[in-house]
This record gives structure tokens, C-alpha cells and sequence, in this order.
């Protein structure tokens, strides 16, 4: 368990402003065992039947409010999102993006990618989730299987870092392009960034003054 | 032109020669590019243009008025709404996410509500009296959403009437907004729970009569628009994307809809009570701007039915509870119209000054540090005016969100402009993206 502190430096407080400090603990869901219950056993069946290397891709299948989660291993991510967009028993033909989680207390699956898939055809959802290191932040694109992560993928990049292998033009989509640092990890500060304006720089909200 | 411009200094570029029209004169660089052999032409269209919906820049490629190429450029309304969800309480994120899209504010916080239900595992304790505000309150932005689309993109097309009757509508609407809610915009009305307060007095006969209103002054803009020649040749065949071209973009909403495909989630995946209310799913075939018009118009009848279903529920549910019962999670205090305007109930205010200190203790707990989620993930979606609003939350078991990220139907659905425009004319590229209705502060975020 780690403490970050928040833009105004407090630590240790009470305070519950959202300037004082954070306290982050790891998040640990245990995996599901069958029955999975609805739909979901007659996705892992179906996919198991269609990918054979289905138990060596699935790290771990988890069923939590309903929604089903499979963790792949990033090598298999590519090969299972086919089999799961082309399989005519699964028909995800629709991705919903992708979103980055950074949980810097997982080690070396600080990093995480989850893609919402939906499939039309059969009116289904489930969900896919692959677990990368910080220091080899690297992961298969899937624009080739869904076009449309083209800017999910993008924009994952921009706030995360996580770097899509084989994107057609990874490059920032929200902050500009020389930006420095992956805003939405959990180590970078909230309002921690001196502004410029007409010439002058105005220092960033927590340098301003000490509340300490 | 020779004057040097320091955001397009000639070190920019490699390619060709740079053009900067600021203030200038127009025939004097027609002149000059008309004295270039080079046929290919890139314009900037954008960052701020009266065409764009906002702040949203297009980096074209021309070859005369044909367009080769077409990039959109984003995130000049990037305010980090997500990362700032992450330092405040899970009630307080409405009030955040309801900014996203600002043209559908309640559909951002029902659709964050009912994540941060999920997550709780109260999804069935949410009284029906609040599903039945909370829909009757979607289907209303629905309709200014809507008007918005149809008022600009008429504009943007050079028809300049529909937009002062689009807007004449959105104001009655937002009428209604301010009565139930005490905002135009922007509400933070629906909370983890349930909605902020219960109907005023005398709301439904008020709605009822804005139906009545709506359903009589919907048939101006009808009237200028459908069969009109003009708008016609400008939006039929304009912007086609087909139904392969959709799910593989990911797109939803409208644009899914004006290929033939009847994709509503209220219909799919009904939530907050909408399998009890009847309606359709208005679909053309026709794949082009011309049919997203058509949705648009169609669906705002049926928003009205919608509307007026709810209202005679909501009649008949009168007294009942708006918010959970569960008073570790129910937003303590009510609102009522004091004197001095809307406010915090006196009768709350005088339980816990003067009556209960439990009770102050309780509202002090839950407004400053909140109530606790469990940990875990969970995808939540609603049929906003464009689309899928799909919102992805984690919880690490704490009284503030871990993650929250918006699944923005106007951020996906942008990235069809270049399918739809390329080999288009220049002229079109406005009715395409207009047809898309993107909102820059949902694109952006």
C-alpha cells in the first residue's frame, strides 16, 4: 500500500477535499470457476471449441455484477479478438475502445488494457482484459480487427503510454504533441503543470502557496 | 503571403510552400495560388471555424474542391475530467461528468449512475419513481440534443430558418430543466441512487403542455426541410457509410440507424424501466445524411411518447421515494424553494442543527468523505443522442473512484469523417460531419 500526496502536499490527513492525500491499495479479484451462469458458459465453451490454444491465451475468466471478464495473455490477444469477432457462434463485431487502468501496486502488470466487446448479432457483451509491465509497455493493436480503436488506441497512449504495436499512426490525440509524461497514471499529479500565458508562466496550483 | 507568422513559420513545413492568411487580403492569395503548378493543396480548417461544432480542426487535402484526404485534429477542449473524477467522492463525479457532452448532460450521469449502482449492487433498489424521472429527463434532452443537431447542421448547410426554430424548441426544454432541476445545463440532477430531488408542483402539467407545444411546433422545421429541393440535393448521397463500415468503426446511434440496422439499446438492453414504455426504433436505409436528417426528426416523436407515457407513471406514483432507501448511500439533504430561491430544505437543516446531532454527524460523513464502493470493474451504457455513452468504472473499494473513462459516442463516431468524405467534395465534408453530430466537449473531454 502506497500513499501519494495530493497537489497541495498535505499527508496523512483527514481531509477528504481531494487535495490531501490519496490512499491507493492494490485491487485483487479473485478468478471464477465454472458455472459461469447465463451466456457466459456458452461464450467459453464456443471460444474454447473455436481457439484451441484457449486455455494457454486465458490467464483467468472472472464473473463479477454480472459482466463477464476474460484476462488474455498479451501474445494471445490478437489471435482470441479474431477468433472472437469471426467465430459465427461469438460475433463480437464491435469493440467499444479501449481503456487503460494503471495500478502501480500490481507488479509488473502495472499497466492494463480493457476492451468492452458487443455483439449485435446475438446481443451480448463481455469483456477482455490484458495485464502488461510498465517497463515493457508494449501491446498488439487491434485497428486491424476493429478499425475503429484506431483513436481509443490513441488516446490509450497519450493517457497511459502503453504503446500499440503495429498502430498506423500512434501519436497523441488529446494533449499536444510534445507533451511530457502520461497524464492519467496514477503517479502524475493533478494540476501539477505550470501554464503558460501570453509570455508569462503562471506555477502550477501546487507550487503556488504551502498549505502545509 | 510574405508577413511571417509565428505559429507557421516556414521551418514548419518541408513539403510546399506555407500560405497564412491572417486578416489579410483574399484575392491576393487566390492570386498567388494560382500562380503554383502544384495541384494539391493542404488547408486547415479549423481549429475555431463556424462549421466544425466547436473546436475541432481538419487538416484537409485538396486537389481543387475534391477532397483526397481528410484528418481530424482533437483535444483542444481536453480539460481532464476523468483524472479529476479520481479526487473527489463517486457523488461528486456527476458534477463532472454531466460537462462531458454538454448537449446530453443527463445521459452522462445516468449512465455513470447506474455504473456506480452496479458496482454497489443496488441496481434494484432504485425506486421507480426515479427511473421514471430519470428517463422522462433523457428523453427531454433527447429532444434539445436533437434540435441542436438539426438547428446547426441546417445552419452549417447554409439554412438559416431551421436554426431559429430548432432553437426556439431547445429553449422550452430547457424550460423544463430549470423548473425540475433549477439548471439549464449541466445539472448533476441524477445521483448515485436515485435523482437530486422529486418533481416540483405543478411540473407534469407544465411538461404536458411543452409536449403539446413541441408536438405542434415540430412540424416547422418539417416543413422548411423534408422534400425541400435544396436541402435534399445537399444531404442525399452525402456522407454515405454503410453497415460494414459502421461496426467496424464502432459506430452507433443515428449513423447506425440510417443504414437499416434497428440498433437501440433502450430497446437491446433495456435499462431504468424503458421495456415498459412504447416506442420504435426509426431506421432509413438510405446509409446518408439525408436519413440521419430523417431519424433525427422521427425520433423526436418518438421521445415525445416517451415523455408522455412517463408522465402519466410519474402521476400516478406521486409521493413516492426519488432517491434509495439505503441512507449510507442517499445524498442526505433535500432540496425545497425557500424565499431566497432554491436551497437546502430548512426542515433538514433544522433536524441536524437543532434536533439530531446523529443526524449532522451522518450528513457531515457521507457529503465530505462519502460513501464506500466496493472494489471491482464494471461497463455501463445508455443510448445517448449519438450513440453508445459507455462508461468504463473501477473501483478500489475507497470513497473516490479508481478509474472512470467515458466511451464517448461523439470521440468514436468522429473518426468516420475521413470514410465518409474522402473523394467527396470539399462542400460536403460540412453536412458529413454535421450528420455525425459531434460534441467537442464529449469528443474531447
Amino acid at each position: 500500500m502506497s500513499e501519494n500526496t495530493g497537489a497541495f502536499g498535505t499527508q496523512g490527513s483527514g481531509d477528504t477535499s481531494g487535495f490531501g492525500g490519496l490512499i491507493r491499495s492494490a485491487i485483487n479479484i479473485g478468478s471464477s470457476e465454472r458455472p459461469y451462469g447465463g451466456y457466459f458458459d456458452e461464450i467459453a465453451d464456443e471460444l474454447e471449441r473455436a481457439y484451441p490454444e484457449f486455455s494457454d491465451a486465458i490467464e483467468k475468466v472472472v464473473v463479477d455484477r454480472g459482466e463477464l471478464t476474460l484476462h488474455v495473455k498479451r501474445e494471445r490477444l490478437f489471435e482470441t479478438a479474431t477468433k472472437l469477432r469471426d467465430t459465427q457462434s461469438l460475433r463480437f463485431e464491435i469493440c467499444l475502445g479501449v481503456n487503460g487502468v494503471h495500478y502501480p501496486e500490481d507488479k509488473d502488470r502495472e499497466l492494463h488494457a480493457v476492451y468492452p466487446l458487443l455483439s449485435m448479432t446475438h446481443n451480448r457483451r463481455i469483456r477482455l482484459e490484458v495485464s502488461i509491465p510498465d517497463s515493457d509497455p508494449h501491446l498488439p493493436s487491434l485497428v486491424e480487427v476493429w478499425g475503429g480503436n484506431n483513436w481509443h488506441e490513441r488516446e490509450t497512449w497519450d493517457m497511459f503510454g502503453i504503446i500499440f504495436d503495429g498502430h498506423p499512426g500512434l501519436t497523441r490525440i488529446l494533449m499536444p504533441d510534445d507533451w511530457p509524461g502520461h497524464p492519467q497514471r496514477k503517479d502524475y499529479p493533478l494540476g501539477g503543470i505550470p501554464i503558460e500565458y501570453k509570455g508569462a508562466t503562471v506555477p502550477a496550483p501546487s507550487e503556488r502557496r504551502s498549505y502545509r | 503571403m510574405t508577413t511571417r507568422d509565428s505559429y507557421a513559420s516556414e521551418t514548419d513545413t518541408t513539403e510546399g510552400r506555407v500560405y497564412s492568411v491572417t486578416g489579410g487580403d483574399w484575392d491576393s492569395l487566390v492570386t498567388e495560388i494560382g500562380q503554383s503548378k502544384e495541384e494539391r493543396v493542404v488547408v486547415n480548417m479549423g481549429p475555431q471555424h463556424p462549421s466544425t461544432h466547436g473546436v475541432l480542426r481538419l487538416v484537409l487535402e485538396l486537389e481543387g474542391e475534391t477532397i483526397t484526404e481528410v484528418r481530424a485534429g482533437i483535444g483542444y477542449l481536453h480539460t481532464g475530467i476523468e483524472k479529476n473524477t479520481e479526487y473527489r467522492t463517486w457523488t461528486q463525479g456527476v458534477t463532472f461528468v454531466t460537462r462531458m457532452d454538454y448537449l446530453a448532460p443527463i445521459f452522462n450521469e445516468t449512465a455513470y449512475c447506474l455504473g456506480v449502482e452496479k458496482l454497489l449492487g443496488i441496481t434494484n433498489d432504485i425506486p421507480e419513481r426515479a427511473s421514471e424521472i430519470r428517463v422522462l429527463m433523457m428523453e427531454l434532452n433527447r429532444i434539445s440534443s436533437h434540435m441542436v443537431a438539426l438547428g446547426t447542421g441546417a445552419l452549417e448547410l447554409g439554412a438559416l430558418s431551421p436554426m431559429i426554430f430548432a432553437f426556439r424548441e431547445r429553449e422550452k426544454v430547457l424550460d423544463v430543466f430549470e423548473l425540475v432541476s433549477g439548471l439549464r445545463m449541466n445539472m448533476a440532477y441524477v445521483r448515485p441512487g436515485g435523482v437530486a430531488q422529486d418533481l416540483p408542483k405543478g411540473a407534469i402539467p407544465k411538461i404536458r403542455e411543452t409536449v403539446k407545444e413541441l408536438r405542434h411546433n415540430f412540424k416547422d422545421n418539417e416543413k422548411l426541410l423534408v422534400g425541400n429541393t435544396i436541402w435534399m440535393k445537399r444531404t442525399q448521397g452525402i456522407g454515405y457509410l454503410d453497415l460494414a463500415g459502421c461496426t467496424t468503426l464502432g459506430i452507433t446511434g443515428p449513423v447506425l440507424r440510417s443504414t437499416g440496422m434497428p440498433w437501440d439499446l433502450r430497446k437491446t438492453e433495456p435499462y431504468c424501466g424503458y421495456e415498459n414504455y412504447e416506442f420504435d426504433i426509426v431506421t432509413t436505409d438510405t446509409c446518408d445524411v439525408y436519413g440521419r436528417f430523417l431519424i433525427r426528426m422521427q425520433e423526436l416523436e418518438q421521445s415525445l411518447r416517451i415523455i408522455e407515457q412517463a408522465c402519466d407513471k410519474l402521476e400516478k406514483s406521486e409521493g413516492q421515494p426519488v432517491m434509495v432507501a439505503d441512507k449510507k448511500i442517499a445524498w442526505p439533504s433535500q432540496l425545497s424553494v425557500g424565499s431566497d430561491g432554491l436551497g437546502n430544505s430548512l426542515d433538514h437543516i433544522r433536524e441536524i442543527m437543532s434536533t439530531s446531532m446523529e443526524s449532522l454527524i451522518h450528513h457531515f460523513k457521507l457529503v465530505t468523505e462519502g460513501f464506500r464502493v466496493p472494489a471491482g470493474q464494471v461497463y455501463s451504457a445508455v443510448e445517448s443522442p449519438r450513440g453508445e455513452t459507455g462508461v468504463h468504472l473501477v473501483s478500489d473499494g475507497g470513497t473516490r473512484p479508481y478509474r472512470v473513462h467515458f466511451r464517448e459516442p461523439s470521440f468514436n463516431n468522429l473518426q468516420a469523417t475521413s470514410a465518409m468524405s474522402e473523394g467527396g467534395m470539399l462542400a460536403d465534408i460540412i453536412g458529413a460531419v454535421a450528420s455525425i453530430d459531434p460534441v467537442m466537449g464529449g469528443v474531447d473531454r
